[in-house]
């Protein structure tokens, strides 16, 4: 195998960030009439949201015991372990929930878009619809792009719930927190800012993710191995975006 | 005439596939188009439905230059075209009946009770109205190649594109596509491609046929005439002789000059 000279990466990068962008806004045209079709978009709702729904709440709510435990850990050091309520709801609320929601998507939802659209390639679904005059770009990208972009804000907001449920179990319920304490904090501090933080990052990730899924699947090459490496790239490049973005989104926020 | 290439090169990767293409399909007839695999009989399909674009040259599909219509052109086109793939390409998360629906569901707004009758004629006509409700998973490859062919006749297209309909059936899979090909042809007066390197399947029931070599048309005609042809080329594919104009080898360096070297190593 002949060594790429360093341009060459650089290059490929640069194609390959033209080639996501005008996918972008070949998906976006092809919105609107996607919203048309209802039944379509509640299917791949379910599909990328509901059957996450397992993944994100059981994670939800063991990051959540963490973050209790860690917290009282923390905290009752300097006799403020009142203050578990606020430290868990703003950690979850603004980074943990967006953040790992965003990640465990790209693992579970991601990847099966990916693969099922990658697969369509391969076995010549998408061309026998081009040839039925039915543009896949609305039949299958777009409703599969705007279902994982409605499901993210939503998965987000449970991974919260349950794990400030998952805080409260181990702050109040074995550490011994009390209860008015960790609920009255939570709710004073709490403002629509952190809130709105949180769902600006949830949509944006469901953005990245649901368009580098929907993306790779609709361009790989259309062998077994082709769609295997795609999935690859849809996890190694989501996780990294989803990074990436939320640092920038952070900073914003601040 | 419902197809008409004219001097059409393409090249694939630096490649050239077709230098200097020229063929014609009859309203009405079956068009055979044969060659050895690799000759770009697939690639000419995707020529003609417009996939891709010919680099040189012109296409004429119902009369109109390809190269003139725009996206919503093509659609249009493409919707008095029915096209078998060579797997079938079923959609697999969808049931036979709402397969061959498909189309009809996507480009008519017909009720439902309308919907339903014209499915189950077109399952009927391939013999697999008792299949509707089983899952692509579960046919075998005939059947499910039978409910694709239901499918491309759904919209009762002009013209009907088969890409190597006879791979990798049974004799009796083979016997009812062959039966089915000639059907849709005569009952419905479809205009039909069928492009394959099987010659004695195609033979029985091609009106015309194009045998593709080296980027060109070979040799053109009847079944018979092909086959009576004196050129070595057409001679070597019609009996399916190993060696001849298309080589038994892929190009190599010399044989014994090779091993030698392996030899030396």
């Amino acid at each position: 195998m002949s060594a790429r000279r360093p341009g060459s990466y650089l290059l490929g990068g640069v194609r390959r960030l033209g080639s996501v962008t005008i996918f972008l806004v070949r998906l976006l045209i092809q919105c609107p009439p996607a919203l048309a079709r209802p039944g379509l978009l509640i299917q791949q709702i379910y599909n990328t949201g509901a059957r996450s729904l397992i993944i994100i709440m059981l994670s939800g709510l063991f990051v959540g015991m963490v973050l209790g435990l860690q917290g009282y850990d923390l905290l009752q050091r300097f006799g403020s372990e009142e203050a578990l309520g606020i430290a868990a709801a703003l950690g979850l609320l603004r980074e943990l929930a967006p953040v790992i929601t965003a990640l465990l998507f790209a693992g579970r939802a991601g990847t099966a878009l990916t693969s099922e659209i990658g697969l369509m390639r391969a076995t010549d679904q998408l061309t026998a619809m081009e040839i039925m005059a039915v543009n896949p770009m609305r039949y299958v990208a777009a409703p599969r792009f705007l279902g994982g972009l409605i499901a993210m804000p939503l998965l987000t907001a449970i991974f919260s719930l349950i794990g400030l449920y998952g805080a409260q179990l181990v702050g109040v319920q074995m550490m011994g927190v009390d209860r008015g304490v960790f609920w009255s904090q939570t709710q004073g501090s709490v403002d629509l800012h952190d809130v709105n933080e949180g769902l600006v990052k949830s949509l944006v990730f469901g953005v990245a993710c649901s368009l580098i899924a929907v993306h790779e699947g609709y361009n790989a090459e259309p062998t077994a191995e082709g769609v295997g490496l795609a999935t690859t790239r849809t996890v190694v490049a989501s996780s990294v975006i989803i990074l990436l973005l939320d640092y920038v989104i952070t900073a914003a926020f601040l | 005439m419902v197809v008409a290439v004219r001097d059409v090169h393409y090249a694939a990767g630096g490649r050239p596939i077709f230098e200097g293409l020229d063929l014609e399909v009859r309203r009405g007839r079956i068009t055979a188009i044969m060659g050895p695999s690799g000759t770009g009989k697939t690639t000419l399909l995707k020529l003609i439905t417009a996939q891709i674009a010919p680099g040189r040259g012109h296409i004429e599909v119902f009369g109109e230059d390809l190269a003139t219509l725009g996206r919503r052109g093509i659609y249009g086109m493409r919707r008095r075209i029915g096209m078998l793939f060579q797997n079938g390409a079923l959609l697999t998360d969808m049931d036979v009946f709402e397969n061959v629906a498909f189309p009809v569901r996507e480009h008519t707004d017909l009720p439902e009770s309308l919907i339903r009758l014209l499915v189950l004629t077109k399952l009927q006509a391939v013999g697999l109205r008792g299949a509707a409700e089983l899952m692509p998973a579960e046919l075998s490859g005939g059947m499910a190649r039978r409910v694709a062919l239901a499918r491309a006749i759904v919209m009762d297209p002009e013209l009907l594109i088969y890409d190597e309909p006879f791979v990798g059936l049974d004799p009796i899979s083979l016997g009812v596509i062959l039966r089915l090909v000639k059907r849709m042809n005569e009952a419905l007066g479809i205009t039909s491609v069928v492009v394959s390197h099987d010659v004695h399947e195609l033979a029985t029931i091609a009106d015309d046929s194009y045998l593709l070599s080296a980027g060109r048309v070979a040799a053109a005609g009847a079944p018979q005439q092909l086959r009576d042809s004196n050129s070595a080329a057409v001679r070597q594919f019609m009996t399916g002789s190993a060696d001849g104009p298309v080589p038994f080898h892929y190009p190599a360096p010399d044989y014994a000059t090779q091993l030698l070297e392996e030899d030396e190593r």
